[in-house]
């Protein structure tokens, strides 16, 4: 961790604070998650759908390259102008150029979480180009500074109250107004304005077919169609990792996509993008950002098949009750923990460990990533490569010394058990973790070996 | 058949009950058991910790105490699972692999090696299970929610045989307790939240005594338990399937 940035655990303490927030989180994301359990066992076939998935993605990691270039190839067929980022910078840096070259100074932008990533707000806010966000959980964000903390439900964490706050300060509504359908209302009103005014339209990708070099954006909110269908310069920013070899396939992802992410049979618009309209200039941008990095770890590189449903957040104990801005990376939760690393391992040498191994965000996703094996591979690779902190490491060593040997382990059970019994304030105290909200068992007179010792022939002979 | 009895290093030290629990019960269902003595850790603490590079020398003493039985037992499925998935050795990787596959938690051991169908145990309350993860999700005790598969529990299933033993259903049946290892201290909030809630979901569905295949989401929820001075007491489920009619 950088200096004076607070960890995963400091940030999730102050979250858990507010008790009462934590609990009304936790339930919202908990109801989706069950909602998420209806809808994948009303289809028979769910856990085969799974594994088509998994393997469908399989293949596709492992073909990358030639899926990407006949992506481009039968998307330049089709009229679509395909650019190539290998980070950020050029990300934004091409956004920037396209909207320059047609003297643009305001775009609307679906969902993306890759441009979050990329910080693509800020850097054409800086360049003097304005950038709203169209998706309602997105734009309240937006409005109140702050990044999303699901990347399905990005203000999940705010209550009503807090929206309706931030709409009074922002846009004018009135004060203590926070009932979500006039609140919505509003916002609705204020993006039609800005639907209507914009020359420029961005959205995310959530698939991209190579067979037809067309791709396909999800959202409940019809957001992304509003902005590309009104806007004369579409511009579409991809990971390399969003395409999928074959139309046929959608399907498939389709079916998985919209149950796993909040329970739904299918998404509200899937729509379907493949070339510009008469007059239109359409855009897009294949973006590594790491992503070829991740593919070269081997222990790693099937993170890539994410989908991005957020069902592993909504499953994620540990998610819930510390809420996905304890995460400090753009993509939260159990997901996020495993690919943040390959971003910036020392700044995120936190997260992999921001886990209790449950497992249940591995078996929740529609595309079978074993999160939380790579959890414990990244913990190796953190510890292997420096980033833990020295006290644990000597921790660690003393704990593996005394372990390794039968007689240092009994002698030091015995001193603990003493402790418990006789000197309980040794260890009952603020410095140590467990007490401060937890009692310590009681230490038992005997360990089971020296009761092992004095009972087993007796033990034996009774029986 | 011979049995070496694996108690892990936390039940040897505080839990010594929930070990005789283990060894009775093994005997009383015709198991010849064995314990070996020189046993300390399994090395789960340092591996999850991302220290697995420091596990070497217990894996060696593991397989030095364990090597020569035909099945290892233990009542806890975290120390199994960590076992099965990552005992390995410099020196003799076809033993590691032998005492991989033969390594079982209690439960399993008693559904799926013996086969037990009767107990002849008594156990007059209302329990609660909070399943282990690593048993539910590691060791596939039971069947998880997650997955659109049919139910079953191998815990449940013993359960059943316990006469005057009640099971309360909860909200959220396999749930985690927040335990995870070190995380319940370096992630000291978030692990007493999520053990405070699955305390909670016991609660209010009236359990008397809440029950696991582990130990350690057992220390765990008691420590909650004590603090908060409940009325409801945490037990292994070893001693439950081996108290007396």
């Amino acid at each position: 961790m950088e200096k004076g940035m607070k960890d995963h655990a400091a940030l999730a303490e102050a979250f858990i604070n507010d008790e009462e927030r934590v609990d009304w989180h936790d339930g919202a994301l908990w109801w989706i998650r069950q909602k998420r359990d209806i809808a994948s066992k009303q289809i028979p076939e769910w856990e085969d759908l799974r594994e088509t998935a998994s393997r469908i993605k399989n293949n596709v990691l492992s073909n990358l390259h030639d899926y990407l270039l006949q992506f481009e190839a039968n998307a330049t067929l089709n009229g679509i102008k395909v650019h190539w980022a290998a980070d950020a910078e050029e990300h934004n840096a091409i956004v920037y150029s396209i909207l320059k070259d047609k003297d643009i100074k305001q775009m609307v932008k679906s969902k993306s979480m890759l441009t979050e990533e990329c910080h693509l707000n800020e850097y054409l806010i800086e360049r003097g180009v304005d950038v709203i966000n169209s998706d309602l959980g997105e734009y309240i964000q937006q409005l109140d500074n702050e990044p999303p903390s699901h990347i399905v439900l990005p203000c999940i964490h705010k209550r009503k109250e807090e929206i309706g706050e931030i709409f009074h300060e922002h846009l004018g509504t009135e004060k203590g107004v926070s009932d979500p359908t006039t609140l919505t209302r509003f916002a609705r009103r204020h993006l039609r304005d800005v639907f209507i005014t914009r020359r420029a339209a961005l959205t995310g990708v959530n698939f991209a077919v190579a067979e037809t070099g067309e791709y396909v954006v999800c959202t409940n909110e019809g957001n992304a169609d509003m902005g590309a269908h009104l806007s004369e310069v579409q511009i579409a920013s991809m990971g390399i990792e969003k395409i999928i070899p074959k139309k046929a396939h959608l399907g498939v992802f389709l079916r998985l996509l919209a149950r796993s992410a909040t329970g739904q049979p299918i998404t509200i618009y899937s729509s379907h993008f493949k070339k510009p309209r008469e007059g239109q200039e359409m855009h897009l941008i294949l973006v590594d950002l790491g992503r070829s990095r991740q593919l070269g770890r081997v222990d790693f590189r099937d993170s890539l098949k994410c989908i991005k449903c957020g069902a592993c957040m909504n499953t994620c104990p540990v998610y819930r009750k510390s809420g996905g801005l304890s995460y400090h990376n753009t993509i939260a939760g159990p997901i996020g923990a495993i690919l943040a690393p390959n971003l910036d391992m020392k700044k995120h040498a936190d997260l992999p460990f921001a886990s209790t191994l449950c497992g249940s965000c591995s078996n929740v996703c529609p595309v079978k990533i074993n999160i939380h094996d790579q959890l414990y591979q990244w913990r190796q690779v953190i510890v292997r490569e420096g980033y833990a902190a020295n006290t644990k490491v000597l921790g660690m060593k003393a704990m593996a010394w005394t372990l390794s040997s039968p007689t240092s382990y009994s002698t030091l059970g015995k001193a603990g058990r003493w402790v418990l019994n006789n000197i309980p304030f040794a260890v009952n105290n603020k410095f140590n973790p467990w007490y401060k909200q937890r009692d310590m068992p009681d230490g038992p007179k005997e360990s089971f070996d020296a009761w092992y010792a004095k009972n087993n022939s007796q033990d034996s002979e009774k029986d | 058949m011979t049995v070496g009895l694996f108690i892990p290093c936390y039940v040897n030290q505080f839990y010594p009950q929930a070990a005789i629990a283990t060894l009775q019960l093994l005997r009383k269902v015709g198991v010849e058991v064995v314990y070996p003595s020189k046993q300390t850790c399994c090395g789960q603490p340092m591996a999850n910790s991302g220290f697995e590079h420091l596990t070497q020398e217990c894996n060696d003493l593991f397989l030095e105490n364990f090597s020569k039985f035909d099945y290892i037992v233990a009542p806890s499925a975290s120390c199994v699972l960590h076992v099965k998935q990552h005992l390995h050795s410099a020196t003799d990787p076809a033993e590691a692999d032998r005492v991989r596959s033969n390594v079982y938690e209690l439960v399993e051991f008693l559904t799926d090696v013996l086969k037990v169908e009767n107990l002849r145990a008594r156990f007059p309350h209302k329990v609660g299970i909070h399943q282990s993860c690593h048993g539910l999700r590691g060791l596939y005790l039971a069947q998880m929610s997650e997955l659109n598969a049919l139910p079953f529990s191998k815990p449940v299933h013993l359960l059943n045989m316990v006469e005057g033993l009640e099971l309360v259903t909860l909200d959220r049946p396999d749930e985690c307790c927040g335990f995870g290892g070190t995380f319940c201290v370096a992630e000291e909030a978030v692990s007493v939240k999520m053990g405070k809630d699955r305390v909670t979901d016991h609660t209010k569905n009236g359990a008397e005594y809440i029950t696991s295949v582990d130990l350690s989401c057992l220390m765990h929820l008691e420590g909650i338990l004590h603090r908060n001075k409940s009325a409801i007491k945490a037990v292994h489920i070893a001693e439950i399937l081996n108290s007396t009619l």
